[in-house]
């Protein structure tokens, strides 16, 4: 059985419709990631699954249980790390943990707790207060407060952001060593380099999902070829090639120029005509999980628009 | 794991918010140090029945009878005249500007009708802007001016206007004889206090914790609504109990006023009150969205039921409509307890009745309180 299985999950607020028909399933001891622009519905659809929002339609099941019906089963179960950090600033480290272990009724709770600050290395600042904590320590707290009762599913929304590159690889080291132990669980992220440590990956805008799997899976099935442009005039090349048609991207990675297309055909022969032009180089390149996103991104919009 | 009701949550959350109230140094005081200082400021301040109050004395004849007159008044300790005067034009102005509270008139020919027998009379103009200033001066007046004539005129004269059946008023204050306003003000006090704390307080319990963010954390883990109300609402029951022990002890060492009834009874309708005011204000923070707007509930709520408890205005002066208005406020019912308790000597018999409607808020509030909360961040 599937740690999350939803079908054609819709929430509306209001006349705006935030999660539209998302079907997604996550594989126990999988680690999902969960990629989408700012405000295209991964927090909702979070919520969602652990019980916080009910869904105007669309069934699923979390753990086995059913969103509708049996949240506060899916809430003892669940580890919910929310996007902004959301424990009380005016509490130290060992009281918000203490606090949480009291309300999952964690026994004994002394020994947890300290537990859990040794495993996370908060032992050296149990006793500051949360507020004063910096981003890394904050996320830190968080999560030691959402895996501290032993949860079978991570909910993870956005927990990297404002977040220093060390502590960023920190977090994910301990995601995957409690994913071996047989946790599954399902993060939001920006980053690529995030996505690319997933098992598999849901790419979600304007709440609709637009591709599932794993990164090799999602890149080949976008069908994008990417060419790179490299010497002579490659500014002069940018502005040629963005108005070329079978052109979709131009973007310049330092001295090097990305042209990514959906037709491979047309895209060579636009390549081939300015590079003659501008004395540039090109040859054919992998297309990366970026290049995939950014792809989406732009055909989402003009799907608004 | 239990699912609807735990001990050990409920615990959880009582610790938590005494930790957070502990840190917030400023509103610990404030619920401390507010009570204080209203009792003092109003206990010492408020006075329903002000004597002393200026006078001017329009008179041009130096008679003993209008001498006896303006010494009976003085006497009352209501009247100090501060002016005399001859004309009346004067004594308007001194009026209108406030320097005066009342005029009084005595006519030129005022010994003369008196030797007559022919109906003598004396004007009083007072000013009435604020009824209180006036009313009890005015009341003593009847008695007190007849007193002083027959007093004058010699026994002969009592005799006969006795047997010709002149009336004289008695008044009877009963329970408060010498009318001392803190009497009925400091038991009042403990009301308002209560009231304006513990419902201002509670009010910003939920809405906190939407405003900080912590309620979608606090609403994913398993606690369920019952745990968070009497989690959140407990505490401030101490706080209460705090409050209490000030007020009464000033009430006993710092007013004086007397306390007839039973200690046990007052104090188990005040935990009834004060879990009413909690659960009260618990309900406007399932309301409110931010503290400010709870807050400002706490204010629409706290003014008409200051006025209109009888807390500063007798209660069964007001009209037909606003009694009944007057009757869906706790502090109404928790007034007439504590006054009748404290002052009156009364019984659990004499005050079950607003001792009931004490208990109906409480269910009343609770059970709103709990259908409003959002299990869901919908």
């Amino acid at each position: 059985m599937n740690a999350i299985e939803v079908h054609d999950l819709v929430k509306r607020f209001g006349t705006k419709t935030v999660v539209d028909h998302v079907s997604m399933t996550v594989a126990r001891g999988e680690i999902s990631g969960f990629l989408g622009p700012n405000g295209s519905g991964k927090t909702t659809t979070i919520r969602v699954m652990c019980g916080l929002l009910t869904p105007d339609e669309g069934e699923g099941t979390v753990l086995g249980y059913d969103i509708r019906t049996q949240s506060p089963s899916i809430k003892r179960e669940v580890g919910y790390m929310t996007q902004r950090f959301s424990f009380y600033e005016d509490l130290s480290i060992e009281e918000n943990l203490t606090f949480v272990a009291r309300l999952y009724e964690l026994d004994p709770v002394a020994g947890i707790v300290r537990d859990t600050l040794e495993d996370l290395g908060l032992s050296s600042r149990r006793n500051q207060l949360a507020g004063t904590l910096s981003g890394g320590w904050k996320q830190r707290l968080a999560l030691a407060a959402c895996i501290m009762h032993k949860p079978k599913l991570l909910l993870l929304d956005e927990p990297t952001a404002g977040v220093d590159p060390k502590a960023r690889r920190e977090f994910w080291d301990e995601i995957h060593h409690r994913a071996s132990d047989g946790l599954t669980v399902l993060v939001s992220t920006h980053y690529m380099d995030e996505a690319e440590r997933c098992h598999r990956i849901h790419y979600i805008s304007y709440g609709k999902l637009l591709a599932s799997g794993t990164v090799a899976d999602v890149v080949s099935d976008a069908g994008l070829t990417t060419m790179v442009l490299t010497g002579g005039d490659i500014t002069a090349a940018a502005r040629k090639l963005a108005k070329a048609d079978g052109v979709d991207q131009v973007a310049p990675f330092g001295l090097k120029l990305h042209i990514v297309g959906r037709d491979r055909e047309k895209l060579e022969a636009a390549v081939k005509a300015v590079a003659a032009e501008t004395g540039s180089e090109w040859h054919q390149d992998q297309t990366s999980l970026e290049d995939v996103f950014i792809q989406f991104m732009g055909q989402s919009t003009d799907n608004m628009a | 794991m239990s699912g609807l009701f735990s001990l050990r949550r409920l615990m959880a959350v009582i610790i938590k918010e005494a930790i957070q109230m502990r840190r917030d140094r400023i509103t610990f005081a404030m619920m401390l140090g507010v009570p204080l200082v209203q009792l003092l400021l109003f206990g010492y301040a408020i006075n329903l029945d002000p004597k002393g109050l200026p006078a001017a004395l329009v008179t041009t004849s130096q008679d003993h009878y209008t001498r006896a007159m303006v010494s009976a008044m003085e006497n009352t300790g209501y009247y100090r005249f501060d002016h005399v005067v001859s004309s009346a034009s004067e004594a308007e102005r001194l009026l209108q500007a406030g320097t005066v509270s009342f005029v009084v008139t005595i006519p030129s020919d005022f010994a003369r009708r008196v030797q007559r027998g022919d109906h003598p009379q004396i004007l009083i103009e007072a000013d009435a802007t604020d009824p209180a200033v006036a009313s009890g001066a005015i009341s003593t007046l009847g008695t007190v001016a007849a007193e002083a004539l027959l007093r004058e005129q010699g026994a002969e004269a009592q005799a006969a206007q006795q047997s010709a059946g002149a009336l004289k008023v008695i008044v009877h204050r009963l329970y408060n004889p010498e009318g001392v306003t803190q009497y009925n003000i400091v038991p009042g006090l403990l009301g308002v206090i209560l009231q304006l704390t513990m419902v201002m307080m509670t009010s910003m319990a939920l809405t906190r914790e939407s405003e900080r963010g912590t309620m979608e954390n606090l609403l994913a883990m398993p606690v369920s609504p019952m745990e968070i109300m009497l989690g959140k609402v407990l505490p401030y029951l101490a706080v209460g109990a705090v409050q209490v022990i000030v007020v009464l002890s000033a009430a006993r060492f710092l007013f004086s006023v007397p306390f007839i009834g039973s200690l046990g009874l007052l104090l188990t309708s005040i935990l009834i009150f004060v879990l009413a005011l909690v659960l009260l204000g618990y309900t406007f923070s399932t309301l409110a969205r931010t503290q400010m707007q709870a807050m400002q509930l706490t204010f629409f709520f706290f003014l008409p039921s200051l006025m209109l408890s009888g807390f500063m205005f007798p209660f069964q002066g007001m009209p037909q409509w606003a009694q009944w208005l007057g009757e869906i406020f706790p502090l109404t019912h928790f007034l007439r307890v504590v006054r009748s308790v404290m002052l009156k000597g009364a019984d659990l018999q004499g005050i079950a009745g607003e001792m009931g409607a004490l208990i109906l808020f409480v269910l009343l509030f609770s059970g709103l309180a709990l259908l409003r909360f959002r299990r869901t961040l919908d």
